[in-house]
């Protein structure tokens, strides 16, 4: 029934503490389509990390997935055994992580990470998996592969480390890549060049993307469509010219008033009042309302689910029939 | 002794809060770092002394009243500068002079009153509080150092003041630290830093630890304080974005030197220096534009082994023999600009702003 790569439906994470159970996440549902560049934006603490590794099956226990489901071309993922999902993570899903330090393996050369990537997902020999594991240093751009493929982590820099950590997501042509904050840790003028090899890398394989950031600006750049999260949930979400160009969301239309913007100097920044809830006291009704300038009655009792409104989903009251005109 | 200070501290306040002046002057300001390997492994292994120049020479002024940035990469230098303005590391060579004195070889004691006036606000609000000290006892400790308040009723209205300044409310100076998020630390830091009633702020990447909407509290907080107290602020930071919205004059920096100054808005519309155009053409593009952005490949180079001749020619498409051997020296170029490039010297770089054709990143070109 459904034909989309990756559909969650109403995923909702939780975490057991001594005081109770936090949900991280609370019914988010999106999707995300062949070849396609899904951005998730949101500021710390919104989850958007948890839903790519709940997506990639990496949660940190005592963390859970309590309910929804994630399915990858149709067939359910969030509840498979450790080996099963250990052969589709890496495989059909690859991940990027933010630090590329932490994602390699110091102690084994880069070509030993890759060949062993290769060897675990496919029948290729050793020889062809160390070719193969060349030909992807070359494709991300890294000088001299035959020679950088025997050298270990530590003898890269942070910008070639990232491209490693990029070839080694692809190397076994994944269906979707998970890559959170991929840009992060890095200069502005590496940052550029990684989103520019991303870019061109997953449009070659015909890769679809999940790019996790806290940077509206890559996310406008980069993705085809955007889901802006808040407090554990999905405040907007639609195709990225539209959530950046004229968000719906009162939230959404306030974080991108507090970027700052070449050109734009004199006039002070829109800002949004207040921080994000903590889990532990996250308001009734909208989560957003003690911050949002156009909360109304409605917005403190009842919670808002995404309403369709041309052509993006929003979770706010003020786009449904009923209260639209308060 | 106290109050006499605060009484001569005031009227010095007057005579050079004037608008205009130039209140620090940097000057062929060096600062080494020695980063060889311990005398017995140099001695067995035959190394040479490795001298890493974290700032190499660079110059500016900044005038009272104004917000100067340094801007560039990581590893560039800018904050070796901030600390040397503050006196957290003392400078190889140069001077630094505060309202027209140097007070880079200043013992502890002449340093003091000077201190007073020159704070600074750290990057990481979660490292740069005492997570034992009540905010309170963290805000009134410049207030009780300086002398600055006759009793400890002052000092806890002066505390109270202070956190209402930066827009939290007296009572929560009885909380601790970790209480607070980010952006609320962030607070307290710049009320810390207030509490000695400075004239000039260094501001070592303010923001850089915040989320943007958090951000945007702290930035418009700093330009509403900057008109009310008549501040000066040095601003680093690596988000030419931020920079642009904050600051009046702007400097690049490279590699330990300064690759162009300008005042804001002609660095931001006519950047002149390739590595200042290149920092440019990085900035994600908002407007959906759908410009191709055509990143410079490269990366910057070992600061301990750096290019010879200018720094950035490894990576700039308009290099020619003059930039391998060379070093460029910061020239004034009109517009109040100041560019240390031979190209722009001899008008070998065009006018025109983008030069992503020109430069194909490493391997990802053909």
């Amino acid at each position: 029934m459904s034909n989309h790569l990756l559909e969650v439906r109403n995923l909702r994470i939780e975490f057991p503490t001594r005081k109770g159970i936090l949900t991280a996440i609370d019914d988010v549902s999106f999707h995300i389509d062949e070849g396609e560049v899904l951005g998730v934006v949101g500021e710390s603490g919104a989850g958007k990390s948890l839903t790519g590794a709940a997506i990639i099956g990496l949660l940190e226990p005592p963390g859970r997935v309590a309910g929804g489901e994630i399915l990858l071309e149709g067939r359910r993922i969030d509840n498979l055994p450790y080996e099963e999902m250990r052969r589709i993570r890496g495989r059909q899903i690859g991940a990027i992580f933010q630090d590329p330090l932490t994602s390699l393996n110091p102690l084994y050369t880069v070509g030993r990470q890759l060949t062993e990537t290769i060897m675990t997902h496919t029948d290729m020999t050793p020889t062809k998996a160390r070719e193969r594991a060349i030909e992807m240093l070359t494709q991300v751009g890294i000088p001299a592969p035959e020679r950088r493929v025997d050298q270990y982590p530590h003898q890269f820099s942070g910008g070639m480390r990232q491209r490693v950590v990029i070839a080694l997501a692809l190397c076994v042509n994944p269906r979707l890549v998970v890559a959170d904050e991929p840009t992060t840790a890095l200069d502005v003028s590496i940052q550029a060049q990684i989103i520019a090899l991303l870019k061109k890398l997953c449009r070659e394989h015909g890769t679809a993307v999940m790019l996790v950031t806290h940077d509206m600006g890559v996310i406008a750049e980069t993705a085809d469509r955007v889901a802006v999260m808040y407090a554990g949930r999905i405040a907007e979400i639609g195709p990225v010219k539209q959530v950046v160009k004229q968000a719906k969301h009162p939230y959404t239309e306030g974080l991108m008033g507090s970027i700052p913007m070449i050109g734009h100097t004199d006039e002070k920044l829109r800002q949004i009042e207040g921080s994000m809830p903590r889990l532990t006291n996250i308001p009734t009704g909208c989560a957003f309302n003690p911050r949002c300038p156009k909360a109304f009655d409605r917005c403190f009792r009842e919670r808002p689910d995404t309403i369709p409104v041309d052509g993006t989903e929003v979770a706010c009251w003020l786009f449904d029939k009923e209260t639209a005109n308060v | 002794m106290s109050d006499q200070a605060v009484a001569t501290h005031e009227t010095m306040d007057h005579e050079h809060l004037k608008k205009g002046a130039p209140i620090l002057a940097v000057k062929k300001l060096k600062r080494y770092f020695d980063v060889s390997a311990p005398w017995l492994n140099r001695v067995l292994e035959g190394q040479p002394k490795q001298i890493l120049k974290a700032v190499d020479g660079i110059d500016f002024e900044i005038k009272a009243g104004e917000t100067f940035s340094l801007v560039g990469e990581s590893g560039c230098g800018k904050s070796t500068v901030a600390k040397l303005i503050v006196g957290l590391h003392g400078p190889s060579s140069g001077s630094i002079e505060f309202e027209g004195r140097d007070i880079a070889g200043l013992s502890r004691t002449e340093m003091a009153p000077i201190r007073r006036r020159l704070q600074m606000i750290f990057q990481d609000p979660y490292a740069s509080l005492n997570p034992r000290w009540k905010v309170r006892d963290i805000i009134a400790e410049p207030i009780r150092a300086f002398g600055l308040a006759k009793n400890e009723d002052a000092v806890s209205d002066r505390v109270g003041e202070l956190l209402t300044q930066v827009g939290l409310s007296p009572v929560d100076g009885e909380k601790y630290p970790h209480e607070f998020s980010g952006g609320q630390r962030q607070r307290i830091s710049i009320a810390r830093a207030l509490a000695s009633e400075p004239d000039f702020l260094v501001c070592d990447e303010p923001t850089s630890a915040l989320d943007v909407s958090v951000q945007a509290q702290i930035l418009n907080l700093m330009r509403d304080l900057q008109k009310e107290l008549g501040l000066t602020y040095l601003f680093i930071s690596h988000n030419l974005a931020v920079v642009c919205h904050v600051s009046d004059r702007v400097g690049v920096m490279y590699l330990g030197r300064l690759a162009e100054v300008a005042p804001s808005k002609t660095l931001f519309s006519r950047p002149r220096h390739p590595y200042t155009r290149m920092l440019l053409d990085t900035i994600p593009d908002l407007e959906m534009t759908g410009r191709e952005r055509m990143p410079v490949g490269g990366e910057v180079p070992n600061p301990i082994t750096p290019p010879p001749g200018c720094a950035f020619h490894p990576r700039c498409p308009f290099a020619n023999e003059r930039c391998k051997t060379e070093r460029p020296e910061p020239k004034a170029i009109g517009d109040g600009a100041i560019v240390a490039c031979h190209g722009v010297e001899e008008r070998r770089v065009p006018d025109d702003p983008i030069m992503g054709k020109v430069a194909v990143p490493e391997g990802l070109g053909a």
